[in-house]
């Protein structure tokens, strides 16, 4: 699929710039093609979700936190073999296990099996509700829900307690201030 | 400066739009794709959107940083106080079909109130990140 | 010709694999913190994808139901990825917020500087 292409060659050049900007740029270049890959695989909730929040809000957060600290990348001092071997070894021991995968889309895989008829035949007459995903998002797995709401809480409080307040003015000769405000 | 301008003006324009379209996402999460989480990064990015155009003073004009802070629990708040009202109502935590007549209505009813409490968390705490990074480099 | 075919029908979770080892490689590799914080972000938009493509049935449809179509794409890897998507965003919010108040108590955010001058303390 040529979208996948398209986020292969994103992602090299994630890789290989070194200006700050450009790498948030591109971040936000491919969450909008993440997202288009997604409509393609019949997950528009997922796509929606993706979109908005890849290419909305962390784009937003980079830029602000780039703001606060203004710098760009340095070339690196020593050539990396170590991480590029260990990275092409995982890659190559994830590749062996996808080799038995069914192929992709044949409407016979397990994972169909299970539980998910049960859902897709019920929603309506259990919950009147037609969009399978929120029925499941929401009822028949809510408590979920709740430990993903209570994870957005935790980080929005954490965050509010590390940034809350001014920036106090550093002095030249002290080397670190990582008291609380 | 013209291209400024065309911005302001263009920007104020669409804002109601965008807003308009966040409860959409959010009250037909039910029959087409939707629901809480879209439509609270959605309308968090209203806010944000105005922030840049005009300025963070104006935007927490629109939205104050106290109802905004407090908008943060409060959706936990009534997303677990749903699941509670299940259990005080004699069955288990999170159990929504005794919250109205009859079964199907009272999981939709719960659906519903879930959906807002997520809604709310979400734009609330989306917002307060920006806002709190935003002050952070005056 | 065993192996061509099975490597068209693969074809997906191969780019799939590749964009997360490009993701893995920079955040071990690359010593910019923010760097690595976009490199963990694509990490992880790839493993939804990795969770997302053995969902879809091919001639199926998005899954909300309606007496028009039969066959629906499952909807089960959806709701967890939904889940793992917020969550995400959640821990890029508070990793910037560290290399922030990094970057206030040290003035870098380079990683071999900051073990430089913790070395001479």
């Amino acid at each position: 699929m040529v979208l996948l292409t398209l986020l292969a060659v994103v992602t090299i050049g994630v890789v290989r710039t070194r200006n700050l900007f450009g790498v948030v740029v591109l971040a936000g270049i491919y969450s909008l093609l993440m997202a288009s890959v997604l409509i393609v695989l019949d997950a528009v909730d997922v796509a929606m979700t993706e979109a908005a929040v890849g290419a909305g809000v962390s784009t937003v957060l980079l830029l602000a936190t780039l703001h606060l600290t203004k710098s760009m990348e340095y070339p690196q001092p020593r050539k990396a073999y170590l991480p590029l071997f260990v990275a092409v070894g995982t890659g190559a021991a994830i590749v062996w296990g996808t080799y038995s995968l069914p192929p992709f889309g044949t409407p016979d895989n397990v994972i169909h099996k299970h539980v998910v008829p049960r859902y897709l035949a019920d929603s309506v007459k259990e919950t009147m509700v037609p969009n399978v995903v929120t029925s499941v998002l929401a009822d028949y797995r809510g408590y979920d829900t709740l430990g993903e709401t209570t994870v957005i809480f935790t980080a929005g409080i954490g965050v509010l307690l590390l940034l809350k307040g001014r920036r106090r003015r550093r002095h030249e000769d002290r080397p670190g201030e990582g008291g609380a405000t | 400066m013209k291209l400024d301008l065309i911005l302001r003006i263009g920007v104020k324009f669409l804002l109601p739009f965008v807003l308009l379209f966040a409860l959409y996402v959010q009250f037909h999460g039910e029959l087409g794709p939707g629901g809480g989480f879209q439509a609270g990064v959605i309308t968090a990015g209203m806010v944000i959107l105005y922030a840049i155009i005009f300025g963070v003073d104006a935007a927490k004009r629109i939205a104050p940083q106290r109802m905004v802070e407090f908008m943060v629990p409060l959706g936990v708040l009534i997303f677990a106080g749903t699941g509670v009202a299940g259990l005080l109502l004699g069955k288990n935590f999170l159990d929504y079909s005794v919250l109205a007549h009859d079964a199907p209505h009272g999981r939709e009813l719960g659906i519903f109130l879930v959906e807002l409490g997520v809604l709310i968390t979400v734009s609330g705490t989306m917002t307060a990140l920006f806002y709190a990074f935003s002050e952070r480099g005056r | 010709m065993q192996h061509v075919k099975t490597f068209i029908g693969h074809y997906n979770y191969f780019i799939t694999i590749f964009l997360m080892v490009s993701g893995l490689y920079i955040v071990i590799a690359r010593g910019n913190m923010i760097k690595k914080l976009v490199g963990l972000a694509l990490f992880q938009t790839s493993v939804y994808l990795l969770y997302v493509e053995p969902g879809k049935i091919i001639g199926g449809t998005a899954p909300i139901l309606d007496p028009a179509f039969k066959v629906y794409s499952n909807p089960l890897p959806h709701v967890l990825i939904l889940t793992a998507i917020v969550v995400g965003v959640a821990t890029l919010a508070l990793g910037l917020a560290i290399v922030a108040r990094i970057h206030e108590a040290y003035g870098t955010i380079e990683e071999d500087e900051i073990f430089a001058r913790e070395a001479q303390e």
